[in-house]
């Protein structure tokens, strides 16, 4: 028999298989969920900032048609405990307890303090209508900075403060580095900068919803989250139910970034009424209380000091952080700030190193994580620092990061906040990335046109980026003090027909994990592609996982797969060898068949497994069974890295700004799917571009969010966006066998600053040396025009 | 989200919608293309008792001529406004206006007459409307009446209409072999102007011989830059004329300030923009 060279599939531009179902709607979104007897539930929220209830009337409401329960927090005070936070920074954290349902107060506009349920979603809106909620309304606390003044008008009360914590890195102390005071002292040249990084909301299509089931043996919940196995935890600690009691399930799931991993109030206060009225309820937000009340993102104020040598070398960095975190502290709300804390000194060697972040409650919607979480603030400063530093010596931007970043072969490289970057090539990247940008040519035109004093003026930006991805040794997690570890469960099985079914611990909302995952197992198992099937997503079906964020599907949960097919293709060897009547040693396996060393005889692993089945002649003490589970916890983070180049043109006379060109190269080490990773890549760029230049959540004076729908909070779409050159060089991660590093985060993080740092290029030379984010035109236009005007 | 209860009619002739509104009372609401009035209804800003689908009335539908006019029905979509013929040759502006609302799929379905009567200041067919000396034929129980655009617009979402009166059809005087340009200002594509500039101009070999200039969100009702036409009448189709001329954009002026633009912004950006929105036309 001819043997058919199987083309690999990894590395393969497959079309996602899942996008079929996902872009026309034909699958299960929870929304689309009916079940027998199903009621709706509805969500009376707060119009104020900070108030005491005085008094909730629902007696109309209660009457009205349809009508089957109003809930109040009173009436669930008890049962629906407080919502987790999972990462208590430090041991004297201030956490004040967080109420799915408001009990006697409000701390934020949009904060739950009813529900409805009814027979239809219609009756359930109009009662939340004749429910009255009398407000005695309080001051309210909204800049982060006036926050921790002293006699400050607290969020809180009861904590006397508005600070929850305040965590430190330091060095001197921690051996890793100089003194960083010394090192400003000594600074022939001192950067000082502050950088506002605005509120952002995540914006996820799909609004979140959720429908209980709690008719049966277990409690079944679906929900639109990126988190079902951390979900079921949470629920079972936080409300005191039996963890085997509850299933959790999300089915396709429309998006997240960051902003489905969370435990909450709408889930736990669906949970509670369903198991109270015994009958199954939806709950499925509207788009202006996702907006509102989903939590948000980024909302730090950054003051950066940097410390160098005339010759550019850096000497020291200096960073103090407010971060917000709203009202109360959701899921992972402290540790988002901490995060970036290991990403301020980026790809550069700084000999001397401090970190402070505060946490600051305000009145406002509580912040938790957004894709990068604490990466992309991190990255934006120094980026920004590294321009403003070049100004600061009269270099080349690009020259000043050369000088400071780590050279290719002195990795791998512990840097000054501890983490082991494995590999990288940071000179790589950036010749490419020069090369497909035209850099020379931009600056040539840049030049002419100041010359000329074009009202069009160009701008160049940069931003030579890292972030750490693959959440998370589960040892360094520990030392962060969050609450759980960073491991990754999968599960290979297969079917006696020789098809294979793998259960994923990862839970994938848009990444296209079963189009990836099918491509790694077909080239190990040489199976084709079609035979395998990816099970995700409930807790029934797949026991045991850590979920998605944090770029850590392929980097842990992949490897996890892969882990759990050597377990599989060992076993087969056993099997095989005996079919063969040789010793396991004598076995070779290759695209899917085992072949005795040295001859022709092979038997392919398909066809062992329905000897399996059969189970007829197994090796004595061989189970029958071709199935296994390997649980992966990386030993390192995995590091990407790229360089991205963006040239805008800004109209002098408007202040718009219009991005021309952008080309990114990045390494994310194996690719598994490229087209997969230019997906990645785009939405990325997207959403960092977006923070440059277009969204924000803004509140007015009383605390009331006045971006609250999609015709102020501006999403950019395609017609705003520039067409991407994007590029790969590949410098495999050493920390994992398929020497992947992960692409879920990366276009954001690294976008951001470029097109920042572009826009500030353009205009430069007319004194401009910042521009807060989003630079609208008219932030553009004042900066312009803010001393002639 | 989902709207209060309400009845629904569709009525098939004007004289019919026009009953159906009386009989109906003060609440009752009528029903354009839907784009801006089910928003507010979701959102329960409202909650009208009855509301009116102008669909069915077909004599509302349609551009024709009528003498030195073009006569358009209340109910023509956007998208059929954009590619009329007779608009694009007799009044440019408004074409090119309308080519510059939402998107396609808002386009097909808003109308005319529904933005015009739904008075948004950022909406973008005021101006135009306003810079073409358009009059307004409404309908009510006692019969038919003609306003002027410069009356017809009393205030922010507020127009001449009566709560029991229709907006049946805009007159626009033909403004045949003029020069157009809408020149429109947001921050993402497909969104609500910040500040627009409408300008429709005639010239006579190098010199500007007529001009007329409408302003988007500039005020609560849109505005007519009545000193930038008057400068530009007689002068030459240059650049610097015409910038000299645009100077006057924001005079008497008081616009609203918003996290997009505040005033002192709104009035540069008129001004700017009226420079680019005449310049555009003339060499259009
Ligand atoms: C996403 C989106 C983006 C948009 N962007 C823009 C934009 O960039 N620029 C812009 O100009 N517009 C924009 N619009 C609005 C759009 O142009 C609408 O078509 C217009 O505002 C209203 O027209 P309509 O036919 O849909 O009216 P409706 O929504 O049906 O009605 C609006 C109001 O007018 C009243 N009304 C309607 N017809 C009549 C009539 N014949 N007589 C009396 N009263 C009447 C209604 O009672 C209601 O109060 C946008 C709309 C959407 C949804």
């Amino acid at each position: 028999m001819m043997t058919a060279t199987i083309e690999p599939e990894v590395g393969k531009a497959r079309r996602r298989k899942e996008d079929a179902r996902l872009i026309t709607g034909r699958t299960r979104w929870t929304d689309n969920i009916v079940l027998p007897g199903m009621l709706h539930m509805a969500i009376l929220r707060s119009p104020v900032a900070h108030a005491r209830i005085t008094s909730i009337d629902t007696s109309q409401a209660r009457g009205m048609s349809g009508v089957e329960a109003v809930v109040t927090g009173a009436d669930i005070a008890e049962a629906q405990g407080s919502l987790p936070c999972a990462w208590p920074i430090t041991d004297d954290m201030k956490s004040p307890p967080a109420p799915s349902l408001a009990v006697h107060t409000v701390k934020f506009a949009g904060e739950a303090v009813a529900a409805v349920v009814a027979r239809s979603k219609a009756e359930a809106q109009d009662a939340l209508e004749a429910i009255e909620v009398d407000y005695a309304e309080l001051p309210v606390v909204l800049d982060m900075a006036e926050a921790v003044a002293d006699g400050a008008r607290l969020t809180h009360e009861d904590l006397g403060t508005n600070a929850s914590a305040t965590w430190k890195f330091d060095s001197a102390e921690a051996g890793t580095g100089g003194d960083v005071e010394q090192a400003i002292a000594d600074g022939e040249v001192v950067v000082h900068r502050t950088f506002r990084q605005q509120r952002l909301i995540p914006a996820f299509m799909e609004p979140r919803s959720v429908v209980v089931d709690p008719t049966g043996e277990q409690l079944t919940m679906w929900s639109a989250t990126q988190i079902p196995h951390i979900l079921r935890l949470m629920l079972a600690m936080t409300l005191g139910v039996a963890e085997h009691k509850i299933r959790v399930i999300a089915p396709d799931v429309g998006g997240g970034f960051g902003g489905k991993l969370q435990v909450t109030p709408e889930e736990v206060i669906a949970f509670l009424v369903a198991r109270k009225l015994g009958k199954p309820v939806k709950y499925t937000e509207t788009r202006s209380e996702s907006l509102q009340a989903a939590h948000h993102g980024r909302d730090q104020i950054q003051k950066l000091t940097m410390a160098a040598r005339r010759d550019g070398t850096i000497t020291g960095l200096k960073v103090e952080l407010l971060a917000d975190m709203g009202a109360y502290l959701r899921l992972v709300t402290p540790g988002v700030p901490i995060l970036g804390a290991f990403m301020f000194n980026a790809i550069y060697k700084i000999p001397a190193y401090h970190f402070a972040c505060t946490n600051v409650f305000t009145n406002k919607t509580p912040t938790d994580a957004y894709r990068g979480a604490g990466r992309p603030e991190a990255t934006f400063a120094i980026e920004r620092m590294m321009d403003e530093l070049a100004v600061e010596l009269g270099m080349e931007p690009l020259e000043v990061r050369e000088k400071n970043w780590i050279k290719h072969e002195e990795f791998p490289y512990t840097t000054v906040s501890t983490l082991t970057y494995d590999s990288g090539n940071y000179e790589a990247a950036t010749a490419k990335a020069k090369d497909l940008f035209g850099y020379d040519a931009l600056r040539a035109e840049q030049a002419e046109r100041r010359a000329k004093n074009d009202p069009v003026q160009l701008g160049i930006g940069i931003s030579t980026f890292t972030e750490m991805c693959g959440l998370a040794p589960s040892r360094v997690l520990g030392s962060l003090s969050y609450g759980a570890g960073g491991w990754e469960h999968a599960a290979v099985r297969m079917l006696p027909t020789g098809k294979v079914e793998v259960v994923t611990g990862s839970s994938p909302h848009g990444q296209g994990h079963e189009t990836a995952w099918s491509q790694i197992v077909a080239d190990q198992l040489g199976v084709p592609f079609e035979d395998v099937e990816i099970l995700h997503g409930d807790t029934q079906s797949s026991h045991k996982g850590m979920d998605t964020y944090g770029s850590r599907s392929l980097t842990v949960g992949a490897m996890a797969v892969l882990k759990a097919g050597h377990k599989v293709i060992d076993k087969a060897r056993t099997i095989a060898a005996h079919m063969m009547e040789c010793a396991p040693d004598d076995v070779e396996f290759e695209a899917g068949k085992f072949t005795v060393r040295g001859t022709d005889s092979s038997v392919g692993i398909q066809d062992v497994a329905l000897a399996v089945f059969a189970a007829h002649d197994l090796p004595d003490g061989v189970e029958p069974s071709l199935d296994s589970e390997a649980t992966f916890d990386p030993e390192n983070f995995s590091f990407p890295h790229g360089t991205h180049l963006c040239a805008t043109e800004v109209d002098t006379e408007t202040g718009q700004v219009r991005i021309r060109s952008y080309v990114c190269v990045d390494d994310i080490g194996a690719v598994i799917n490229p087209l997969i990773v230019e997906g990645q890549v785009h939405g990325g760029l997207a959403q960092g571009i977006a923070q440059a230049l277009f969204e924000e959540a803004v509140h007015d004076e009383s605390g009331t969010l006045t971006t609250g729908t999609l015709v102020d909070y501006l999403v950019p779409s395609a017609a705003d966006l520039p067409s991407f050159t994007t590029g790969l060089t590949e410098t495999r991660a050493t920390s994992n066998e398929l020497g992947v590093k992960g692409v879920g985060e990366a276009g954001t993080i690294a976008s951001t600053p470029a097109v920042v740092n572009a826009v500030v290029d353009a205009v430069r030379h007319l004194g401009v040396a910042d521009i807060e984010m989003p630079c609208t035109p008219m932030r553009v236009w004042q900066a312009i025009h803010g001393g002639a005007r | 989200m989902i709207p209060a209860a309400f009845d629904y009619t569709a009525p098939s002739t004007v004289e019919e919608a026009v009953g159906a509104l009386a009989e109906a009372g003060e609440d009752a609401k009528v029903l354009g293309g839907g784009q801006s009035l089910l928003p507010v209804l979701r959102m329960r800003l409202a909650a009208p008792t009855t509301l009116i689908d102008l669909g069915k009335v077909a004599e509302l539908r349609g551009v024709r001529e009528d003498g030195g006019a073009l006569v358009i029905g209340a109910m023509t979509t956007h998208y059929d406004v954009q590619r009329d013929p007779l608009v694009q040759q007799h009044a440019a502006l408004l074409a090119r206006a309308t080519d510059t609302v939402a998107d396609p799929q808002v386009r097909h379905r808003g109308t005319f007459g529904g933005s015009i009567a739904h008075a948004d200041p950022a909406g973008d067919l005021l101006a135009p409307a306003l810079a073409m000396d358009t009059e307004m034929v409404i309908a009510g129980q006692g019969g038919r009446r003609t306003v002027a655009a410069a009356d017809f617009f009393v205030d922010y979402f507020t127009t001449a209409l009566e709560p029991d009166e229709l907006l049946v059809e805009v007159r626009v005087p033909k403004h045949t072999g003029w020069h157009a340009h809408y020149e429109k200002f947001n921050r993402v594509a497909q969104a609500w102007s910040i500040v627009a500039v409408a300008a429709t101009v005639r010239v006579e070999g190098t010199s500007i011989a007529e001009a007329r200039v409408g302003l988007t969100n500039m005020a609560a009702t849109p505005v007519r830059a009545h000193a930038v036409e008057n400068a530009l009448v007689g002068a030459p189709a240059t650049p610097e004329a015409i910038r000299a001329a645009a100077a006057h954009a924001a005079e008497g002026t008081s616009p609203t300030s918003d996290g997009n633009a505040d005033a002192d912004y709104r009035q540069h950006l008129a001004r700017t923009l009226t420079g680019r929105a005449v310049t555009a036309a003339v060499s259009g």
